[in-house]
């Protein structure tokens, strides 16, 4: 039968030959394959002592941003959920008072944020889609649990360390990428 | 069919009043009879679709509204079949009626696009960019108008006009920062409402809507002049900040009003089973929606006071145009599908192993927004 591609490649069913009945040779040279990997560089790390460095499009776990004064930015508008292709994202707003303002940076702020850790794929389209840079995706993972509803992430378990109160986890959860411009 | 249903009303016309001669108006190469006095704008509105100017101010159901914003700028390559010359400068499509044998360039001309993203950006000039925060996001004109024509950034570089915070009243919130100017509430309050208390006062850069001496607005429909605000600058204080208007569900909905002049047929929007918020219905202009040749404003009581489901008449689910963001809602149906696994499994429960309503915070059951009479602060989220 003639085959359709050329890729078909015959089976060689010819009896072996006496230096392949003894095995040794074949033995002898896989385990001098495997000897002189012990003088190449590894090619894998220590994970929990040694971490590599994040490639600079990585998406992590999500974080709401704060502005250089602590205030919230999000408002809360709506476009990270309706761009979440997962619908992992609800939220409700609500309108900031007076003597509010040291706290959200506008009018209207998210009173309530959730994102569902379960749903969420981590695409980064809430970030694309966010006018206020009030969200991004970190350099972290979503840490693992043995509970389902550990994985529904409030505005508490997202938000971003306060940059005056906790400077230093802040610069943390920042990371080390380039921050978006806001217009 | 609107070409149709049109000619057959101008038979009608012709009926009644002897003779009165249609007379034929082309834009962009399509020829349309309409009957003498009629403005291009309204002419081209009978053709529908692409070759219609955007208006942000011209009301068709506003008498003397148009003629202040330019977005409706069209050019006029020939001015009659008597005088073919062509007008040497565009025109407010708005206000400049048609002429037998006119020859209109709207989306063909040159000229008109780029004028009109002139026009566009004139108007963004002193409109802040905060759609994120405003209640209109998602159904505005200006909007549209912006993105149509590629001007959603800015290029103004000075301090915006800025206006004190005014309170006009329990149920509109006025964002004068927002405003435009089109004067469309002024002639609502004007021609519906018994008594306009509020205006534009001072001029120029200055001018602001106000109601005077901060006198509140308390007539039964004062709440059309939010539906007319073709930007959020007159939004709905009852709905404020609830929801974007996205995740909303619209439904025609009607109640037998007793108001005089309201229409009772309105959409409700709304989450879940709560009304959030009320309007009249829109057309495909965006403006209100005739009923039997009158246009259906609805009344306060209907608007702000009617937000239960068991007070409506529900019709169905409104039909939102394709291009619209509300569609991003994926209401397709007014029932909720049923659940399939009990029934199929003979009966059995399907073992969930995680209800999202048990651990979810948002949209929980101790506090139910539409109750509130304004937006939601900081303690009604604490209860």
């Amino acid at each position: 039968m003639q085959a359709l591609t050329n890729k078909a490649k015959q089976v060689n069913r010819a009896p072996m030959s006496f230096m392949e009945k003894l095995y040794l040779p074949a033995i002898i040279k896989g385990m001098m394959i495997t000897f002189s990997h012990i003088f190449k560089k590894k090619p894998t790390i220590n994970y929990p002592e040694k971490k590599r460095p994040f490639s600079p499009v990585f998406r992590g776990l999500q974080i709401l941003n704060r502005d250089e004064e602590g205030r919230e930015n999000c408002t809360a508008c709506g476009l990270c959920a309706v761009a979440c292709p997962a619908e992992a994202i609800t939220m409700e707003a609500a309108e900031r008072q007076p003597g509010e303002e040291h706290l959200y940076k506008e009018e209207k702020y998210a009173a309530k944020y959730e994102i569902n850790m379960l749903r969420c794929i981590f695409c980064g389209l809430c970030e694309e889609a966010c006018p206020k840079d009030a969200i991004y995706l970190s350099e972290t993972f979503t840490p693992a649990d043995y509970q389902r509803k550990q994985f529904i992430y409030s505005k508490n378990d997202l938000l971003i360390p306060h940059p005056k109160e906790n400077e230093e986890a802040y610069l943390k959860a920042l990371g080390n990428r380039p921050q978006k411009q806001t217009l | 069919m609107l070409h149709s249903e049109l000619s057959v009303k101008i038979s009608s016309v012709q009926k009644m009043e002897a003779e009165i001669k249609t007379i034929k108006v082309t834009i962009d190469n399509i020829t349309i009879d309409v009957a003498p006095g009629t403005t291009i704008l309204n002419a081209a509105r009978q053709i529908g679709g692409d070759v219609t100017p955007p208006a942000m101010c011209y009301y068709s159901k506003l008498e003397g509204s148009g003629g202040k914003c330019r977005t409706c700028l069209v050019e006029v390559a020939a001015g009659s079949t008597a005088d073919p010359r062509p007008m040497p400068k565009l025109v407010a499509s708005c206000r400049t009626g048609v002429m037998d044998g006119m020859i209109v360039k709207n989306i063909t001309s040159e000229k008109v696009p780029e004028a009109r993203a002139g026009v566009v950006e004139f108007l963004l000039l002193n409109h802040p960019l905060d759609c994120p925060i405003c209640d209109q996001a998602g159904e505005c004109h200006l909007q549209d108008l912006g993105y149509d024509h590629g001007k959603e950034g800015t290029r103004y570089q000075f301090a915006r006009r800025t206006f004190k915070k005014e309170d006009i009243g329990p149920y509109i919130q006025l964002h004068m920062t927002r405003c435009i100017l089109c004067y469309r509430c002024t002639y609502v309050a004007d021609q519906i409402t018994n008594k306009r208390v509020h205006g534009i006062v001072d001029r120029g850069d200055h001018a602001a809507i106000s109601t005077y001496i901060s006198q509140a607005i308390d007539n039964d429909f004062s709440g059309n002049m939010i539906d007319v605000c073709p930007v959020g600058a007159l939004t709905d204080k009852t709905f404020r900040f609830k929801n974007r208007v996205w995740f909303t569900k619209p439904m025609d909905a009607n109640r037998s009003c007793t108001t005089p002049g309201c229409c009772g047929k309105a959409t409700l929007w709304l989450r879940g089973e709560e009304v959030f918020r009320v309007t009249a219905r829109k057309d495909e202009w965006g403006e209100v929606q005739s009923f039997e040749g009158k246009p259906g404003w609805i009344c306060n009581t209907c608007r702000f006071e009617t937000k239960e489901t068991s007070k409506w008449n529900i019709e169905g689910l409104t039909t939102i145009s394709r291009h619209s963001v509300i569609g991003a809602n994926k209401y397709n149906t007014l029932e909720m599908p049923k659940e399939t696994i009990k029934k199929v499994m003979s009966g059995v429960e399907p073992k969930l192993l995680m209800d999202i309503h048990s651990v979810s915070g948002v949209n929980t059951n101790d506090i139910h927004l539409s109750e509130l009479k304004g937006p939601a602060h900081s303690e009604d989220f604490k209860k």
